[in-house]
């Protein structure tokens, strides 16, 4: 098994087993670095460049610009994408996270899950647009739906082909942490379905429900591939204009445009995945 | 679920067939209920990777069937300007390679090392490994333009994407190999080999990676399989991988055969890579 | 038993009902969790269903509970068929063994839930469920939630929770199977106390023998989903009905002997048989342990009843010693001071008091040393 060379570790091999061994604190050295290189520096780089203009020149004015109508329009147009996908695909992921959980936990069905979610999770991007274009584009084997030059409808529905799995991944141990004792107390002390539903179950499950969708909506919100390689026109939205304004020079003069539309994102992100974090942390205490 | 069963002597989801009476009749109202919901979620899931394969198999005049284009997958030549299919395949696998090899390199001794001597760190990589999650690649893209500019000076070849791809690929071996770090009692068989007279060095590669092989093995197949299907960060940087050859290819012949074919060839893929894992489980498991 | 006095907590007792189970079958595709079992609890009794895993007893109290469906047979309670009856209209109070408490309510909305369900005013809900949590001793936790509180303290919530809609039968399913050992007796004498006080027919069920023989007015002996004795504790105790109910229940020392003419001669002893017409010949006699004592500890004789000890286990007041009769071994429950002449390796006369015993038909035990059915 290829393992690590002595230099990446820091850990000198030693006779006497401890004496030479390098300090607790270099073990993490190289990979720090790398990270620090790679992911830190790049997100300052945006966090900064977004608060400059093209010269170079300290501009924390620039920020006025997310008040500009086009920039708006940019973000409206991803919002109504992601809130499309993400409540479309957190509708369907629970109601399938339901059936899988509702079934024989060491039955078929689970396996064949198991297996498949695996598969789906790695067919996305570009091959996905492909895959549809086969079966409802203008040649397409099915039919050709013309309403999915539609924004956001269009592009919506196939985004819910890695919505639902992502929201059954996360959705589905909710669901198995219901207990099943939760429904008969609950029945014994005098409750229909539905009384069962709208005090315990409905309750229980709906942090993890909200931070579902939440995750979809950041996982639509990040998306390029696939509606890239989908509409024929740009869409208005915020990645295809990062893109558009990266590869050109059209855009607002003062701004770089890319920079900003990415700081907006960040916050955008960052927001939705704290309030995630914390909806997630009350669901696992209720439902572990 | 399971340590409820162990608890009550009645099994949790008792058979309802033939059962008359109220929990019979929910039973099957709730098992149809679930038949439906498959069907039809299965039929969305599956009918675009029938109609991708059914394309790949199309020959020249419609309706007819021909392997011309998965033939084609080595043959393709591309227009003037744009490397064949092959040599971005070639570039794509290689790049995989590459990757799989630093994370194995980095991320699995620095793993262990936080595992072993800093524990206090291990939030820190934590937040590390899975902020690439967060953050879209479209808004990495913008940072790393400098940085890649900078790269482009000692090399132009696309294997230079490789420093990226690991950042992106830290979230899910993070997760694997989290998941078989927790599985073993790192600390007391690392004392148990330190107080025999181990190097550091030793534990880690001699005692600790061994027990991690199945883990590490997961995270090395969740990468590759990240570098096989990424685009974003490819297109924008203006390099030529498998992702963005095929976009290439379908914006110049929108029904080329040849993205079909590729892109069913490389869920095939991805699912043998899949079944490898769950079959290399199973045999693990098997030995004790 | 019906009361119309106040209890000490306030609540107005209400007249206790009879239940009636008559021919219950219950299967799993082949396999048979109930038997056509027949039970009746009379108006206030505590009736402890005991047996080992798979005996039906858990199933008997879902089906009273209508958390499953019976195949065939009929549920009375009170003198109304309530056999189709689902759960939720049965007016009957259950309390799980662990985890039924609602985790996102607190403890006196969980209490409360029955009564937001039927309808009472929120006023008076609060009131009532403070009351029930007076009974059980948990006023003060009224507003803590079910995580913060340990598992006896768990328990006696869902009690109160299980009483606060005043049902007509209460159902408890091995609730203190989850909780310690120091717990549990409390706990168990706490859940007697308040049934009696609030005198509302029970179903108890239990795998723990000491258990049910403490707090039951009768215990049910269950075994392969059949009711081999139902009688009160005493009675199940010393004059056990079946091999198995004397091997389950307590322990049995399988001595052989010679049944003759109504009495049975086990090692130059003769005891009474507890059932009179038992056919002579060889046979097995159950001997309890407590009926197994010192004659004398001089070290010479030999005789059927002398041998040497092997093992002493402490157990507070008394002690179980292991004794070595040379073709079998014996276990004698004597006082810790008489024990405490007893080293290991010493030898040791015993007699046996002549308690009337129960012969074994069969030659292997019913029940095998760790108390599971075989």
């Amino acid at each position: 098994m290829a393992v690590a060379s002595a230099d990446q570790t820091g850990a000198r091999p030693t006779r006497a087993g401890r004496r030479l061994s390098a300090p607790s604190w270099a073990g993490p050295l190289p990979f720090l670095a790398y990270v620090a290189i790679f992911l830190i520096w790049p997100i300052g780089i945006v966090v900064v460049d977004a608060l400059k203009n093209p010269s170079g020149a300290w501009a924390p004015s620039n920020l006025s610009e997310f008040g500009n109508s086009l920039v708006r329009g940019y973000f409206i147009g991803s919002l109504k994408l992601c809130v499309l996908s993400s409540v479309l695909g957190a509708v369907l992921g629970a109601i399938l996270a339901y059936a899988i959980a509702s079934g024989d936990p060491d039955g078929p069905v689970r396996r064949i899950y198991l297996a498949v979610s695996g598969v789906l999770a790695q067919f996305g991007g570009v091959t996905l647009a492909f895959a549809f274009q086969a079966l409802i584009g203008p040649a397409g084997l099915l039919f050709h739906a013309s309403w999915y030059y539609n924004f956001p409808w269009g592009i919506g529905v196939i985004y819910i082909y890695f919505q639902v799995p992502l929201m059954v991944l996360v959705f589905l141990p909710a669901i198995d942490g219901v207990k099943v004792q939760w429904r008969e107390a609950s029945e014994n002390l005098g409750s229909s379905t539905w009384q069962y539903w709208r005090y315990v179950g409905g309750p229980l499950l709906w942090p993890a429900f909200l931070g579902g969708l939440l995750l979809l909506f950041a996982n639509a919100l990040s998306a390029f591939a696939t509606i890239q390689a989908w509409e024929n026109q740009i869409a208005y939205i915020v990645p295809q204009q990062i893109s558009t304004s990266l590869s050109s020079e059209v855009g607002l003069s003062n701004v770089n445009v890319a920079d900003l539309l990415a700081l907006g994102m960040i916050v955008m992100v960052v927001i939705v995945m704290t309030v995630y974090a914390l909806l997630q942390r009350r669901a696992a205490r209720w439902l572990r | 679920m399971a340590a409820i069963t162990t608890l009550g002597e009645t099994p949790i989801t008792p058979p309802a067939s033939g059962q008359r009476g109220v929990h019979g009749r929910r039973r099957r109202r709730l098992n149809a209920f679930r038949y439906v919901v498959f069907a039809v979620f299965a039929l969305f899931f599956i009918l675009p990777l029938l109609a991708m394969a059914r394309f790949s198999f199309e020959g020249a005049k419609l309706g007819t069937w021909s392997l011309s284009a998965w033939k084609q997958i080595t043959a393709y030549q591309g227009s003037s300007g744009i490397p064949p299919l092959s040599s971005a395949v070639e570039i794509t696998l290689e790049l995989a390679v590459i990757t799989c090899g630093v994370i194995l390199v980095l991320l699995v001794p620095t793993m262990i090392w936080v595992r072993l001597r800093v524990q206090w760190l291990s939030r820190a990589i934590e937040f590390l490994c899975l902020l690439p999650l967060t953050i879209p690649s479209i808004v990495l893209v913008v940072g790393l333009g400098p940085i890649y500019n900078k790269i482009q000076h000692y090399s132009l070849s696309a294997l230079m994407l490789f420093w990226i791809y690991v950042i992106l690929a830290l979230p899910y071996a993070y997760r694997a190999l989290s998941a078989g770090l927790g599985a073993i009692d790192v600390t007391t068989i690392s004392e148990a080999a330190r107080s025999l007279g181990a190097s550091w060095f030793t534990v880690m590669v001699r005692v600790i990676a061994p027990n991690m092989r199945q883990a590490i093995l997961n995270a090395m197949l969740l990468s590759f399989s990240l570098v096989l299907g990424e685009f974003t960060i490819a297109f924008l940087l203006l390099y030529s991988n498998l992702q963005v050859e095929l976009y290439s290819i379908s914006r110049n012949t929108p029904n080329a055969g040849v993205i079909f074919s590729t892109s069913f060839a490389v869920l095939l893929f991805a699912f043998v890579l899949l079944l490898i894992l769950s079959y290399a489980g199973r045999f693990r498991r098997g030995r004790g | 038993m019906t009361s119309s006095s106040q209890t000490t907590a306030g609540t107005v007792d209400r007249s206790a009902v009879e239940v009636r189970l008559e021919g219950l079958s219950r299967h799993y595709g082949p396999v048979v969790a109930l038997d056509h079992l027949d039970l009746t609890l009379l108006p206030g009794e505590l009736i402890a269903l005991l047996g080992p895993s798979g005996c039906g007893k858990t199933t008997t109290l879902r089906l009273l509970a209508g958390l499953e469906d019976a195949d065939t047979g009929r549920i009375t309670v009170g003198g109304r068929d309530i056999t189709r009856l689902p759960a939720s209209k049965r007016d009957m109070g259950m309390v799980f063994q662990a985890y039924s408490l609602f985790p996102h309510m607190t403890v006196r909305q969980n209490v409360a839930f029955g009564l937001r369900l039927r309808r009472v005013g929120s006023a008076e809900r609060d009131r009532h469920a403070l009351e029930m949590l007076e009974l059980v001793g948990l006023a003060a936790q009224a507003d803590r939630y079910p995580h913060q509180l340990s598992g006896g303290q768990q328990q006696r919530v869902a009690l109160a929770r299980a009483l606060a809609i005043e049902p007509q039968v209460l159902l408890l399913d091995e609730p203190l199977s989850a909780l310690d050992a120091k717990v549990r007796a409390q706990l168990r004498d706490q859940i007697r106390r308040i049934q009696l006080e609030v005198g509302i027919t029970t179903l108890f069920v239990t795998h723990d023998q000491e258990e049910a023989l403490a707090i039951a007015d009768r215990v049910g002996v269950m075994r392969d989903g059949r009711l081999e004795q139902l009688a009160s504790p005493t009675e199940v105790y010393s004059r056990p009905a079946t091999s198995f109910v004397a091997e389950f229940v307590g322990l049995s020392n399988r001595l052989e002997g010679e049944v003759r003419g109504g009495e049975v001669v086990v090692r130059g002893r003769t005891l009474p048989l507890v059932e009179r017409d038992v056919p002579d010949g060889p046979a097995v006699a159950l001997v309890r342990p407590e009926a197994v004592t010192m004659a004398s500890h001089t070290a010479q004789e030999s005789g059927p009843l002398v041998g040497t000890v092997i093992a002493v286990t402490f157990l507070g007041a008394t002690s179980r010693v292991t004794v070595d009769l040379g073709d079998t071994t014996v276990l004698a429950q004597l006082s810790t001071s008489d024990a405490a002449d007893l080293p290991a390796g010493s030898r040791v006369a015993l007699t046996i008091r002549p308690d009337p015993v129960l012969v074994s038909s069969s030659s292997e035990p019913a029940v095998s040393a760790a108390g599971e059915d075989e």
